[in-house]
C-alpha cells in the first residue's frame, strides 16, 4: 500500500494539494496570499500531468505542463500588476473590502 | 527502489507542509518563504518522475521568478495593517468543509480505482537515446509549434498589460 510508489501516489498528493489550494483562494482575506494559493493549485495540475506522462511513458503531458507554466507566469505578473493598481486607489489588499461591484 | 521511496515522501512533505504552512501563515512574507518549499518539493517530485527539463524550469521560473515577483509586490504593497486584521472569511468553516469533501471524494475514487491503473513496467533508458530535454524539444518544436508561438504571444500581451497596470499614469 504505501511501499511500491506508484502514479496513484502522485494523483493522491496532486488532489491533496488541490484541495490546499482551493481552501486557500476560498478563505483567506489577502489578495497576495489568494494569488499564491492558485500557484498552488497549478502545480497541482502539473504534477498530475507529469505523473500521467510518466505513466504512459510519453513525453506530451511534460509539454502540457510547459505551457501551464507559462500561463501560470502570465496569470502572476497581470495579477499582481493588477494588485498594484487596486491598492494604489482603494489602499487595502483585502479581498472582502472591494465592494465596489457588490449589489 | 527504497530510496525513490523515501524520496518521494520526503518531496511530498515538503509540498504539502509548505501548502498548508503558505494558506495559514499570517504575515505575507512567511507565506511567501512557505510557497517557495512547496514549488521545490515539486520540483524534486518532477526529477523523481524523470522529467529533468520541467525540474530545471520550475526552479529557474518558479523560485527565481514567480518568487522575487511576489516578494517585490509584498514590499510594495503595505501589508503591516493587514498583518493585523482578520486572516480568514467569516465562511471559511463552509469553505473548508466544501473542500475537505471534494479532497475526500476524489480521494476515495483513486483509492477504489487503484487496481485499474497498473503501471506497465517501464522501459529501461537506451543508453545513448535521447535525454528528456531532447525528447521535449523535438515534439515541442515539429507538433506543438503553434501552440507554442501562441504562449510567447500571451507572454508579450501579459508583459504590456502588467506594465500598464502597474503604471502611475497611462
Amino acid at each position: 500500500m504505501l511501499y511500491p510508489i506508484t502514479t496513484v501516489h502522485y494523483l493522491m498528493l496532486s488532489a491533496a494539494l488541490l484541495v490546499i489550494g482551493t481552501l486557500g483562494v476560498l478563505a483567506r482575506r489577502n489578495i497576495v496570499v489568494i494569488l499564491m494559493s492558485i500557484e498552488l493549485i497549478l502545480n497541482a495540475v502539473n504534477i498530475n500531468l507529469v505523473a500521467f506522462a510518466r505513466h504512459f511513458q510519453n513525453v506530451q503531458g511534460q509539454i502540457f505542463a510547459i505551457f501551464v507554466i507559462t500561463v501560470a507566469v502570465a496569470e502572476a505578473a497581470v495579477g499582481l500588476g493588477i494588485l498594484i493598481a487596486l491598492f494604489r486607489n482603494r489602499k487595502t489588499v483585502q479581498a472582502d473590502e472591494i465592494e465596489l461591484l457588490k449589489w | 527502489m527504497l530510496a525513490d521511496t523515501l524520496l518521494f515522501y520526503f518531496f511530498a512533505l515538503l509540498t504539502l507542509g509548505g501548502g498548508v504552512l503558505t494558506i495559514t501563515r499570517r504575515s505575507a512574507v512567511h507565506s511567501a518563504v512557505a510557497l517557495i518549499t512547496s514549488l521545490v518539493g515539486v520540483a524534486g517530485l518532477f526529477l523523481l518522475q524523470r522529467a529533468e527539463f520541467l525540474f530545471a524550469v520550475q526552479i529557474l521560473l518558479y523560485v527565481g521568478g514567480i518568487m522575487v515577483l511576489f516578494l517585490f509586490v509584498i514590499m510594495l504593497v503595505n501589508l503591516d495593517e493587514a498583518a493585523h486584521q482578520r486572516q480568514f472569511r467569516r465562511q471559511w468553516w463552509l469553505a473548508a468543509a466544501c473542500a475537505v469533501a471534494v479532497g475526500a471524494e476524489v480521494m476515495w475514487f483513486l483509492y477504489q480505482g487503484a487496481g485499474a491503473l497498473r503501471l506497465p513496467p517501464p522501459a529501461p533508458a537506451a543508453a545513448g537515446g535521447p535525454g528528456n530535454t531532447e525528447a521535449i524539444a523535438d515534439v515541442l518544436f515539429s507538433e506543438y509549434l503553434l501552440p507554442f508561438e501562441i504562449a510567447s504571444l500571451l507572454l508579450l500581451v501579459a508583459v504590456v498589460g502588467s506594465v500598464v497596470m502597474a503604471k502611475k499614469r497611462i
